[in-house]
C-alpha cells in the first residue's frame, strides 16, 4: 500500500498508542465511578519523570514502571482528597492537577535531561519475533504493551461481570442510592481515582522509558487530553477505548510514514487529522442522544456528601 | 512579598540606567527548548556560560527556557527587561516579531535575534551561522556511507534555513553518489522527542540507513542506535552517541560571538549588525569524525571542510538547477546571500513538495 509496509506500520501504531491507551482505560474506570478527573496530563507526566528517575537510578525498567504508576497514583491521591473529602470542584481541581504535575515534573527532572535510560527488554524470544507478519505485530513488543491490552480485557470483564464492577457502576450512576445500600461511596471513588492515576502514570513512564526514550520537560505534549477525549469517543466502553487509542496512534504513525514514503498529501492536513477524526466521531456519537446519555455515568462530576 | 517588591524596584532601576558602570551588565537569553536538550538550546546556553567566564562579576546572566515562539515570547522578553536586562539574545527564528516589538518599546536595551532577518529598530541586530556549510560536509559523508542509497532527513518547519540545509546535504551526497535519494519528513516542531523518535522510525522503515535531523532533541539518535544505522549530531556534538550511530556532527559555536558582542556593548563600541558566519570564522564546527567512517572518506570530508573554511569553495556552486528543472546557477556561478536567505525551493533531484 503506497510503498508503506503495513506490518511495520501496525507495530509502530501499537507502540505509539500504548501511553494514551493506558491513560484512557484508567480514566474510564474513574469516570465510571462518577468522578471526572481532568488531571490526566499531569498524572502522566509525573509518571514519566518518576519512572525515569527510578529506572535510571536502579537500572531496572520494571522498577521504573512501578515507580511511574506510583507517581501517577500519588498525584491522583491529592485530587481524591480534595474532591472527595473537601468536596472541591472536580473540573477546577483536575485542571490544577495538570498544571501542578507539569511544574513539579519539570522541577524533579532538572538533572535528568539528556540521559538514556536502560532499554526495556522485549517479552518474546528472538525466534518468535522474526516470524513473518505476526512476529513484529504480535510478538515484537515489551511486557507493558501486552499488559495494556490485558488491562482493557480485565476492565471490560470486571465492569460488566463482577460484583466490584457492579458496585463501581452503581456509585457512578447514583451515589445516593449506592450510599443507602451501604456502599462506601467515597472509599470506592478514592480507589478508582488511585487506579486511574496509576494507569496514567504507567502510560507516562512508557513514554519516557520506551517510546522516546529519554526525559524532557513537558514531553507528554497533550497526550493526557487525547486520552480524555478517547474515553468520550469510546462512550465509556473499554474495547472502544482500545479502538480509539489505536486509531489515534495509527493516524499519527501513518502520516509520518506517508511523508517518508513521499506520498503527495498535504502535511498540515495530516497533522490535524487525528483531531478532525475525533470531532467527526464526537459529532456522530452525540447525534444519537439517547445512546450517549445511556452510556455516560449519571453521577459523573457530581459532588457526593453523605448528609441525606 | 516585600522581597519581591524590592527586587522588582531594583529591576526597574537597573533597566532605567542600562549602561551604568557600578552594577553588573545584565544579559538575558531566551531559549526555545530546555537547556538540557543537548542540541540547539544547550549550545546557546554554552555561549551564555562563555560570557560569564569571560567577564566574571562584570556581567550577570539570566535565561528563560522552553519559551514558545509567538505571543508569549513577547511577555517573557518584557519580563526580562523589567528584571534589568541590558541586552537580550533571543535564540530562535520564530522570536523575530516579538523581539522587534519589545525592542521598539525599550530603546535602551540591546536585542540580538538568532537566525532572523527583521531589524526594525536600531537596537536589534541579527546573527546566524552558515549551517549549510556543515550540512555540505555531512552530506558528503552520508553519500559515501549509505548502502541503501536512501538518506532520511527529519525537518522541522519549511523555512529557508531548513530548506537550505536539505539542499546542501543533498547536493554533496549526490556529488559522491549519483544514485542517492533524500526522504524528508516535516514534523512542525523544533522539539518534541516523541514525534522526532516516531519520524526517525518511519524513515528507517522506509529503508533509510543514514539519518539527518534539523530538530533539537537526541530522540532520533536513540532511534538510529536501535536500528543500527548512522546519524549526525545536530547543533550540539551529541558525543554520547559516538562512535555510532553518531559518526560526526554539526556544532553551533556561539560562545565567541556572544563574548564579542557583550564586550562591545559594555565598552560602548557596539553597533547594529547582521552577522552570518560559517566554518571559517568558527561559528560552525564539524564534530569529530569517528572510526565508523572509512579513513579516505574522513580525509575527503576534512578537505571539503577546509576548502569551505578557506573560502575556496562555496557549497552552492553551479551548475545547479531548481527542482522543476529550470536553471538556477550557471557553471561556476556561486549563490548570493539574498537567494540563500530566502530559499524556498528544492534543487533538482530531490523529490516531494515543500509544504507551505
Amino acid at each position: 500500500m503506497f510503498g508503506i509496509d503495513p506490518v511495520t506500520l501496525a507495530a509502530a501504531l501499537i507502540a505509539a498508542s500504548t501511553p494514551i491507551l493506558l491513560a484512557a482505560i484508567g480514566e474510564l474506570v474513574v469516570e465510571k465511578s462518577g468522578v471526572l478527573n481532568l488531571g490526566v496530563e499531569g498524572m502522566m507526566i509525573m509518571g514519566a519523570i518518576c519512572g525515569f528517575i527510578a529506572c535510571v537510578t536502579t537500572g531496572s525498567p520494571w522498577l521504573g514502571f512501578v515507580a511511574g504508576a506510583a507517581g501517577g497514583a500519588a498525584l491522583s491521591l491529592i485530587f481524591g482528597v480534595l474532591t472527595q473529602f473537601l468536596l472541591s470542584n472536580q473540573v477546577a481541581t483536575g485542571l490544577a492537577l495538570t498544571l501542578f504535575g507539569l511544574g513539579m515534573s519539570a522541577l524533579m527532572g532538572e538533572d535528568y535531561t539528556g540521559i538514556n535510560p536502560p532499554l526495556t527488554p522485549k517479552l518474546f524470544p528472538e525466534a518468535l519475533r522474526q516470524l513473518e507478519v505476526v512476529g513484529p505485530i504480535l510478538f515484537g513488543h515489551d511486557l507493558i504493551v501486552y499488559l495494556s491490552v490485558a488491562l482493557v480485557a480485565a476492565v471490560a470483564w470486571g465492569l460488566a461481570r463482577t460484583r466490584t464492577g457492579l458496585i463501581i457502576r452503581a456509585v457512578g450512576e447514583n451515589h445516593d442510592a449506592a450510599h443507602s445500600l451501604g456502599y462506601k461511596v467515597i472509599r470506592i471513588r478514592i480507589l478508582a481515582i488511585l487506579f486511574g492515576g496509576a494507569c496514567a502514570g504507567l502510560g507516562g513512564a512508557y513514554l519516557s522509558l520506551v517510546r522516546v526514550p529519554s526525559w524532557t520537560e513537558g514531553m507528554t505534549a497533550g497526550a493526557g487530553w487525547i486520552a480524555l477525549a478517547i474515553v468520550v469517543f469510546a462512550s465509556w466502553r473499554p474495547w472502544r477505548a482500545l479502538i480509539g487509542a489505536y486509531l489515534f496512534g495509527g493516524i499519527a504513525a501513518l502520516q509520518l510514514r506517508l511523508q517518508a514514503a513521499q506520498i503527495d498529501i498535504p502535511v498540515a492536513l495530516l497533522d490535524a487529522s487525528p483531531y478532525i477524526v475525533t470531532i467527526i466521531v464526537l459529532v456522530i456519537i452525540s447525534t444519537d442522544r439517547t445512546r450517549a446519555a445511556l452510556n455516560a455515568p449519571a453521577a459523573l462530576g457530581r459532588v457526593f456528601h453523605a448528609s441525606g | 512579598m516585600k522581597k519581591l517588591v524590592t527586587l522588582a524596584a531594583a529591576g526597574l532601576l537597573a533597566a532605567g540606567s542600562a549602561f551604568a558602570q557600578d552594577d553588573p551588565f545584565t544579559v538575558g537569553f531566551i531559549y526555545v527548548g530546555p537547556i538540557g536538550d543537548l542540541g540547539w538550546s544547550h549550545e546557546h546556553d554554552q555561549g551564555r556560560l562563555a560570557v560569564e567566564e569571560a567577564y566574571g562579576d562584570a556581567v550577570e546572566t539570566i535565561y528563560a527556557e522552553s519559551v514558545p515562539e509567538g505571543a508569549d515570547a513577547e511577555r517573557v522578553m518584557q519580563q526580562m527587561v523589567l528584571q534589568g536586562a541590558d541586552m537580550i539574545f533571543t535564540t530562535s527564528f520564530g522570536y523575530g516579531p516579538a523581539t522587534n516589538a519589545v525592542a521598539g518599546r525599550n530603546p535602551d536595551v540591546l536585542f540580538e535575534h538568532a537566525t532572523g532577518y527583521l531589524r526594525e529598530h536600531p537596537n536589534v541586530s541579527t546573527y546566524s551561522a552558515r549551517f549549510y556549510e556543515g550540512r555540505a560536509v555531512i552530506g558528503h559523508i552520508a553519500g559515501h556511507m549509505t548502502e541503501s542509497n536512501v538518506i532520511g532527513y527529519i525537518a522541522s518547519f519549511p523555512i529557508p534555513e531548513v530548506i537550505r540545509g536539505i539542499n546542501s546535504a543533498y547536493i554533496h551526497a549526490r556529488q559522491v553518489n549519483p544514485d542517492v535519494e533524500m526522504r524528508v519528513v516535516w514534523t512542525y516542531t523544533w522539539f518534541d522527542p516523541a514525534v522526532e523518535a516516531d519520524a526517525a522510525r518511519a524513515l528507517i522503515d522506509q529503508g533509510v540507513d543514514v539519518l539527518m535531523q534539523h530538530t533539537d532533541s537526541t530522540a532520533p539518535q536513540t532511534a538510529a542506535a536501535e536500528a543500527g544505522i548512522i546519524s549526525f549530531g545536530q547543533a550540539s556534538d551529541m558525543g554520547q552517541f559516538a562512535p555510532t550511530p553518531r559518526v560526526s556532527s554539526i556544532i553551533d559555536n556561539w560562545g565567541p560571538y556572544y563574548v564579542r558582542r557583550v564586550g562591545e556593548a559594555m565598552d560602548g563600541t557596539y553597533e547594529q549588525s547582521d552577522v552570518w558566519e560559517g566554518i571559517g570564522p568558527g561559528m560552525v564546527k564539524i564534530g569529530e569524525m569517528t572510526d565508523a567512517i572509512p579513513e579516505d572518506v574522513r580525509a575527503s570530508a576534512q578537505a571539503l571542510a577546509d576548502s569551505i573554511a578557506a573560502g575556496e569553495y562555496h557549497p552552492f556552486t553551479g551548475p545547479l538547477n531548481r527542482q522543476d528543472g529550470t536553471a538556477w546557477l550557471a557553471d561556476g556561478e556561486v549563490a548570493d546571500d539574498g537567494t540563500l536567505l530566502g530559499m524556498d525551493f528544492y534543487v533538482e533531484g530531490i523529490e516531494g513538495d515543500i509544504p507551505n
